[in-house]
């Protein structure tokens, strides 16, 4: 009898559906999570793999020295590179291509390098319109690579530790 | 005042003219308001719900979002309005003024303050109840000239769900009129005067609760919403609806929510009376506040509600949600008017003198 009148008390006094309104009232005076993207920006880590860039030594001397490793590495096929022998004896690459569309930011060649030449930078806002400019060329990456250099000379050290 | 208007008017105008031209005016003022109101309970809408969510809702357009609902409105009125191959094009058309016309008419016996309402009929609850159960038409006919099951589908079960929960409403109803002892909204509110204890918000407590949810079910709100059902039938009525024929649904749809809203505010919590009546400091107090604004704050206060529960529940399977009208609300309703009747006879409380 007790639990009889327990359940009509709880079904006609509409316990639950007040306790269900109770949670969404007290979420709507919750601080809000949204992030107002272009304003806002949510942090980033120093791992983050964006935008490929091409490093130099602080001599200016370009660092990739087309071992191939990061093409061999690539799961996409997203890396041509070319070598020839450079006047002074050295090998370097006379094509290195990444296609955009095809790379699927994995990290891989990064990893692969074993002169810290191929980079990805925590740059990630950037698109393209049409086919072509999403083949980065070699000049293309180095460029990138100069003009971001303090950053990602900067990711790097802090990542130093865990390599 | 629209009487002084009309006499100022026939002084220079044939008379018929002059109260053609004080109607159209009369309208226009009450009209317009509402469908203001409208446009930004949409976006009160999406920003309750949002802000329920952890979200912030709509904040791009203008400072706050506020101007969302005008960019809305450009884009329903630009969209092209498409007709299915083999839809009827003539009930195509009339279904959504079908819809909207009952909801705007309604208006005419509501209310808004003492006196000063549009047409002060006697019989003004019943107008209510008469105008507001055409709305169904709206929705059998978008379903029926749609001529797509998906249409056809939300439209039975609209119609059928209407006709149900009309049923629990009009003796909600009942309840009211028989303590009031009137039809006349404006009776019913100044019969409900001497503070917050003399609102028929207690002696109906139950009835309360009841109209509110048929209310739900009959602006097919979220916890009724089977007649849109995005999950199993796409849209309901309005799948074949595209640009401003479907906006004129949407339209309707927050006008009546809106309406409940007015009602409940009316019959159940003392219309434009202030809460604080009786009560020696707090009246002198809020004194300055205006018969509409005690009105206006009600119904914000149940529309808000009207979001919350939308925020908040999952929508009702079909057959649970005949059991609830069938079988639990309209005997409960049953029940209290026979409740109401006893507290009648023996003259109970402050309600039933």
């Amino acid at each position: 009898m007790g639990k009889f009148l327990k359940h009509q008390i709880k079904t006609w006094g509409l316990t639950e559906l007040f306790k269900g309104l109770s949670v969404t009232g007290k979420y709507f005076f919750k601080k809000k999570i949204t992030v107002r993207y272009p304003e806002e920006k949510t942090p980033i880590s120093p791992r983050f793999r964006g935008h490929h860039a091409l490093r130099r030594y602080e001599n200016g001397e370009e660092r990739c020295i087309a071992c191939k490793l990061c093409e061999a590495v690539c799961p996409a096929n997203a890396i041509t590179i070319e070598s020839e022998e450079r006047d002074d004896g050295s090998r370097r690459t006379t094509q290195y291509d990444i296609d955009m569309f095809k790379c699927i930011y994995c990290g891989f060649c990064e990893e692969a390098c074993p002169v810290d030449a191929i980079v990805e930078t925590r740059v990630f806002e950037y698109a393209f319109h049409e086919r072509g400019p999403h083949i980065q060329t070699k000049d293309k990456l180095l460029a990138f690579g100069d003009k971001h250099e303090p950053q990602i000379a900067a990711d790097r050290a802090v990542d130093s530790k865990y390599r | 005042m629209f009487d002084a208007l009309q006499a100022f008017l026939s002084t220079f105008l044939f008379d018929w003219l002059a109260i053609l031209i004080t109607l159209v005016i009369q309208t226009v003022v009450v009209v317009l308001p509402i469908m203001l109101v409208v446009a930004w309970l949409t976006y009160a809408e999406r920003k309750v719900i949002g802000f329920m969510q952890v979200r912030m809702g709509p904040n791009r357009v203008g400072p706050l979002g506020l101007l969302q609902p005008i960019a809305d409105a450009l884009k329903l009125m630009t969209k092209e309005v498409i007709f299915p191959d083999q839809a009827n094009k003539y009930l195509f058309i009339i279904a959504p003024i079908l819809a909207l016309a009952p909801a705007v008419a309604a208006w005419a016996v509501i209310p808004f303050g003492d006196g000063m309402v549009v047409a002060d009929v006697n019989a003004g609850l019943l107008y209510i109840l008469a105008v507001t159960s055409i709305i169904v038409y709206g929705t059998i006919v978008a379903g029926w000239a749609s001529n797509s099951k998906y249409a056809f589908l939300g439209a039975l079960r609209g119609s059928a769900q209407k006709i149900s929960y009309e049923i629990a409403m009009g003796f909600a109803l009942v309840t009211v009129l028989m303590i009031a002892g009137s039809m006349n909204l404006t009776d019913i509110v100044n019969g409900q005067q001497g503070g917050m204890l003399n609102w028929y918000l207690l002696p109906l407590l139950p009835m309360f609760f009841v109209y509110f949810i048929s209310g739900l079910a009959e602006t097919n709100r979220t916890p009724f919403d089977v007649i849109e059902g995005e999950a199993e039938i796409v849209a309901g009525f309005h799948v074949d609806y595209s640009g401003m024929t479907f906006g004129v649904f949407m339209l309707a749809e927050y006008a009546m929510m809106i309406l409940i809203s007015f009602m409940t505010a009316i019959m159940f919590l003392g219309g434009w009376l202030s809460p604080f009546e009786g009560i020696p400091v707090l009246e002198s107090l809020f004194s300055w506040v205006p018969q509409l604004g005690w009105l206006a704050f009600k119904v914000s206060l149940l529309l808000f509600v009207f979001l919350w529960l939308r925020a908040t529940f999952p929508r009702y399977r079909y057959d649970q949600l005949m059991r609830l009208g069938w079988k639990v609300l309209i005997p409960l309703t049953i029940l209290w008017v026979f409740v109401v009747g006893a507290m009648k006879y023996f003259s109970f409380g402050p309600w039933f003198n």
